[in-house]
């Protein structure tokens, strides 16, 4: 007898996805031709193009549970989803040349990267803990194995022990904390558990327990200071194609993870942890711009701004409403596009032999390659939060949020220790235009058109989408209620 | 008949010296993969506990999917291991310093 509130089509992506991401790894064994990794390629970019479609036809508002109530999909799942798989696709189509050059251009790695989207879309939908695990550990075992794509690289699998040992702490401490909340709630599905903490009130001690330990485990999942060890050196040892995909849709998929465990699943217990998350936001934001003035590299530099990027993230979390919440939501997805344009640009520049990713190999962009260096202008500038770009309403919308909850002492540092950042993102435009290049580190212009014009739209997204820039905040505004 | 708080005091024991295993092992990576599998140990010791003294099934559930995680991650993690073997011939935690700054 099949239960009720089964609603099988409601995963309909997430079954699209995976059930592809069978057949690709299927569809490997039997292709004999010249090319057996062309085909596994395009079939991964167009599932994730076909997903999106699909997704953008199931936009409805309100709530819509399946699977037993385990699933939930709403419009914040909706949109979250929509923006994992384009900024998948779009690392994948960036990653491509730099991959086939390496060798890394084989299906296992569009493969796992489709499993790990898959992982983050159940977990931007999970409205039960087993599926929110589930979906995490997907993801995460999907992208220790990516980290770890380069077999022959010291620092490749120096990086993947690092990020699998931290990961699966983090993992297992999400995972005490979901088991103390069962134990305080009898039930795993999340709304079960926020009732039976509103129950227990502020002050019981299993549940301020509950709620340090899940703090903790997102905070290492975020790479929130002072859970951020892993980051630079994952960022740096991986492939340039792997940091991609892990500094883009993941923190998509961890703002989702925040929403539905801490904010809906934990509201009950907001005093408690909104202190929590002051001190990892003030703290990521801090070091995270201070260190990555010392970095000369350019991998290793962006490692340290997504730390004070994810702090800044948290900022509107914090505010505690509605308002703060959907002003997150527009931080990340900018942050996500950012990120993806400025690793696109800087695998588009890597050749057979260089990783572009020194300091130095910017020395004289300006120069050489204007169209480059202009892009890579734009997107530091919107990075530091520099108007008119669209970093800068990113930030703005945060800052916003923090003072309608007056917390205004609190926007008050963060703009102070945003400004410092800015120091390191203007130090890359001073590089690019006005340093002499060394001889030995000039790197050839390479010329890839059809994906050089794909960047160029990808980052003067960053420009041209201002006219619109209110009706994106509207949107993010009606898809959290 | 055993009390719940003496189960799960024995998980909260456990899963507090696999995290010390983590932190304060200094010499050898396979400790630390057996300390992750003592942490996923530790919580399922909670989820039987607890899923016993509720009456409730969906803890004893969610650990046969805790164990089959563990198992896939374990996979991996001695996968990773040994392509960093291969690498640099040496499996000591103190080694891994390539990567810093």
């Amino acid at each position: 007898m099949m239960p009720e509130n089964f609603n099988l089509m409601l995963a309909l992506p997430e079954l699209f996805v995976s059930g592809m991401a069978c057949l690709i790894l299927l569809y490997r064994l039997y292709d004999k031709s010249c090319c057996p990794n062309l085909m596994p390629y395009i079939a991964s970019v167009s599932t994730l193009l076909l997903t999106a479609i699909m997704l953008i036809g199931d936009y409805q508002t309100g709530a819509r549970l399946g699977f037993n109530s385990t699933f939930v999909q709403d419009p914040m799942a909706v949109v979250v989803k929509i923006a994992i798989v384009l900024i998948t696709a779009l690392v994948f189509i960036y990653g491509a040349r730099y991959n086939s050059e390496r060798g890394y251009f084989k299906t296992e790695f569009y493969v796992l990267g489709l499993f790990g989207v898959v992982g983050m879309m159940l977990m931007t939908s999970a409205s039960h803990m087993l599926t929110l695990y589930m979906g995490l550990e997907l993801f995460s075992l999907s992208l220790y194995a990516m980290v770890a794509f380069y077999r022959d690289s010291r620092v490749a699998s120096e990086a993947a022990i690092k990020y699998f040992i931290l990961g699966a702490l983090a993992s297992a401490i999400l995972l005490y904390a979901i088991s103390l909340l069962y134990g305080l709630s009898g039930s795993l599905h999340i709304s079960d558990v926020k009732a039976a903490v509103a129950g227990h009130g502020l002050s019981h001690l299993g549940a301020i327990l509950a709620v340090v330990l899940v703090v903790v485990g997102l905070a290492f999942k975020l790479g929130a200071v002072p859970f951020h060890m892993w980051v630079p050196d994952v960022y740096q040892g991986s492939p340039t194609s792997v940091t991609a995909y892990l500094g883009a849709a993941p923190k998509i998929a961890a703002f989702a993870m925040l929403m539905r465990i801490l904010v809906d699943g934990l509201a009950p217990q907001f005093e408690n942890w909104q202190d929590m998350l002051i001190i990892l936001a003030v703290l990521s934001i801090a070091v995270g711009n201070i260190v990555a003035i010392a970095q000369r590299n350019i991998k290793r530099m962006l490692a340290y701004s997504t730390i004070s990027h994810m702090g800044f993230f948290l900022l509107g979390i914090i505010s505690g409403n509605n308002m703060g919440y959907s002003a997150s939501l527009f931080y990340v997805l900018i942050y996500a596009v950012m990120s993806v344009a400025v690793f696109g640009l800087i695998l588009l520049r890597t050749t057979k032999t260089t990783e572009s990713e020194r300091m130095a190999d910017f020395k004289g962009l300006g120069a050489r390659e204007p169209l480059m260096a202009f892009l890579m202008l734009v997107l530091m500038f919107s990075m530091a939060g520099i108007p008119p770009f669209a970093g800068f309403w990113a930030k703005m919308s945060v800052i916003n949020a923090l003072m309608q909850s007056n917390l205004t002492w609190l926007a008050i540092v963060a703009v102070l220790l945003a400004v410092i950042g800015a120091y390191y993102y203007l130090r890359v435009i001073k590089t690019m235009y006005f340093d002499e290049p060394e001889m030995e580190v000039l790197i050839p212009a390479q010329n890839h058109t059809a994906i050089r014009w794909l960047l160029v739209l990808n980052v003067l997204a960053l420009i041209l989408v201002l006219p619109w820039i209110g009706s994106l905040i509207d949107l993010t505004r009606s898809v959290i209620q | 008949m055993i009390p719940l708080s003496h189960y799960l005091a024995l998980s909260a024991v456990l899963f507090a010296l696999s995290i010390i295993g983590i932190f304060l092992n200094r010499k050898n990576l396979l400790i630390i993969l057996m300390s992750i599998e003592l942490l996923l140990l530790a919580v399922n010791i909670n989820f039987v506990a607890f899923s016993h003294f509720l009456g409730d099934l969906g803890g004893q559930v969610f650990v046969f999917f805790i164990l089959t995680v563990a198992a896939a991650e374990a996979a991996i993690g001695l996968a990773i291991l040994i392509v960093l073997f291969r690498n640099r011939q040496t499996i000591n935690v103190t080694d891994l310093d390539s990567l810093k700054g």
